[in-house]
């Protein structure tokens, strides 16, 4: 009982790397994000389910309209249980005009589930921070355009990385099985 | 110890504070400028351009560090999260806390990237940009750019041909360069901010391409100044380590945005 306390107790503070957390867990960084309705969120906003992050910028052309579409096919290879349980993390790149209201028309015209999905910005510091722990490169090129290598990455319930993915286009099976 | 020499001791240690905060100080002003970066930013652009800045003079120490692990422990080597720092993390350190008398002055090395860009947020700084180190580090003794010196060029990359296994030296011992920066040659690797943006790879914009998937947007970084070796070093040992990744030669020194307000407005 006294350990149902304590966790209750360290679950009140959202946001913070809790005691609990494996040493391999990105739940670890205390990262200050702002989701697509303007409210702060931290980096384990989906802390207890398993989740797909991954990193894009709203304007960008090719491959991030592909991500969610490749996100959304491995949801839909998921049966029913486990794709209501998933939830997805989109952390933008280019914290200058990912603003909040460009996120959320972003939403809108690909009609994102906001009750399971997040579109996130953050400054550019904790961007740097969350790319490092995914493992993903990006640098903003001198027209404003950002080049980034498209990762998809699985966290379990305490985030800690199961599996990552740049096969996009496509559902990868290993991205369904780790999901499974 | 006796009271009145408590009271010496305590004034000297005052005095000290106060010459410490009179020293001249640990960081230069770099202003704004042009320059060739062996990694061009996109084709077809040739040059960088870098705001003004502040560069620490020397790279942090490990007796710096050590006084950083007592305001934020828990960055400790038993106490750090291992996402931010491998096995190696100060592994070379006498205890948790100290490095040990005879390393104060060396260079901090064994430490990852996450924990060098913590060390410097806690002084109100950042890691300095690859453009932005390349930039100071493009300066000779007595040139901003002194990289069409063949004999400056020749200097720096005799310390690439060290061995390895060389105690490493302390910091502030090699000549300052143009802007009064010292070691960005010949003592350690250092990181960079943007680590995650040294990604060298074909321009992935064309139809067909494979790699248009695995990179989005447009742009390609290729390398240029090929002859300038030992800055090529650099974006090779960079583009191969992870953030949480530590190397027995890999330190840092910290930057800030902008140049220093003029000495009257100091506090």
């Amino acid at each position: 009982m006294k350990l149902l306390a304590a966790l209750a107790a360290t679950v009140a503070f959202s946001g913070a790397a809790q005691a609990a957390d494996p040493p391999g867990s990105i739940y670890h960084l205390d990262a200050a994000l702002t989701n697509q309705a303007g409210r702060p969120i931290g980096l384990d906003v989906y802390r207890g389910h398993p989740v797909v992050v991954t990193m894009f910028y709203a304007s960008c052309p090719a491959a991030c309209p592909l991500l969610i579409d490749t996100i959304r096919a491995v949801e839909r290879s998921l049966d029913p249980k486990t794709a209501s349980g998933l939830r997805v993390l989109m952390v933008s790149v280019d914290p200058e005009r990912d603003t909040p209201t460009a996120l959320i028309e972003l939403a809108k015209a690909r009609r994102i589930d906001l009750s399971r999905w997040t579109l996130a910005t953050a400054d550019e510091a904790t961007v740097r921070k969350v790319a490092a722990l995914l493992s993903i490169q990006y640098r903003r090129l001198p027209s404003g355009e950002f080049n980034h290598s498209s990762v998809v990455t699985v966290l379990s319930r305490d985030g800690e990385i199961v599996r990552q993915s740049s096969l996009i286009g496509r559902v990868d099976p290993e991205i369904v099985t780790a999901l499974k | 110890m006796k009271p009145h020499a408590a009271a010496k001791f305590a004034r000297a240690a005052l005095a000290g504070a106060l010459l410490a905060a009179a020293l001249p100080a640990l960081a230069m002003d770099i202003p704004a400028g042009r320059f060739r970066s062996v990694l061009p930013p996109a084709q077809g652009v040739k040059e960088v351009t870098v705001a003004a800045f502040q560069l620490d003079r020397t790279p942090v120490t490990n007796a710096e560090f050590a006084r950083f692990l007592r305001e934020r422990p828990e960055w400790r080597r038993d106490r750090v999260a291992r996402v931010f720092a491998d096995q190696g993390y100060l592994k070379h350190w006498r205890t948790h806390e100290a490095p040990g008398a005879a390393l104060s002055r060396q260079p901090v090395v064994q430490v990852s990237w996450f924990a060098a860009s913590a060390y410097c947020e806690s002084r109100g700084a950042r890691l300095p940009t690859w453009y932005e180190w390349e930039y100071a580090a493009a300066a000779s003794e007595t040139r901003r750019d002194g990289r069409d010196d063949p004999a400056w060029k020749q200097r720096i990359l005799a310390w690439y041909s060290r061995p390895a296994s060389a105690s490493l030296p302390e910091v502030g011992g090699t000549p300052a360069n143009a802007y009064g920066i010292q070691d960005l040659h010949g003592v350690v690797w250092e990181w960079i901010e943007d680590l995650g943006a040294m990604m060298i790879s074909g321009d992935n914009r064309e139809q067909g391409d494979p790699d248009i998937m695995k990179f989005c947007g447009a742009g390609a970084l290729t390398m240029e100044e090929k002859d300038n070796y030992a800055t090529l070093m650099r974006v090779a040992m960079l583009s191969s380590m992870q953030a949480s990744y530590t190397a027995a030669t890999m330190g840092f020194r910290c930057a800030t945005d902008g140049a220093r307000p003029p000495a009257g407005s100091r506090k």
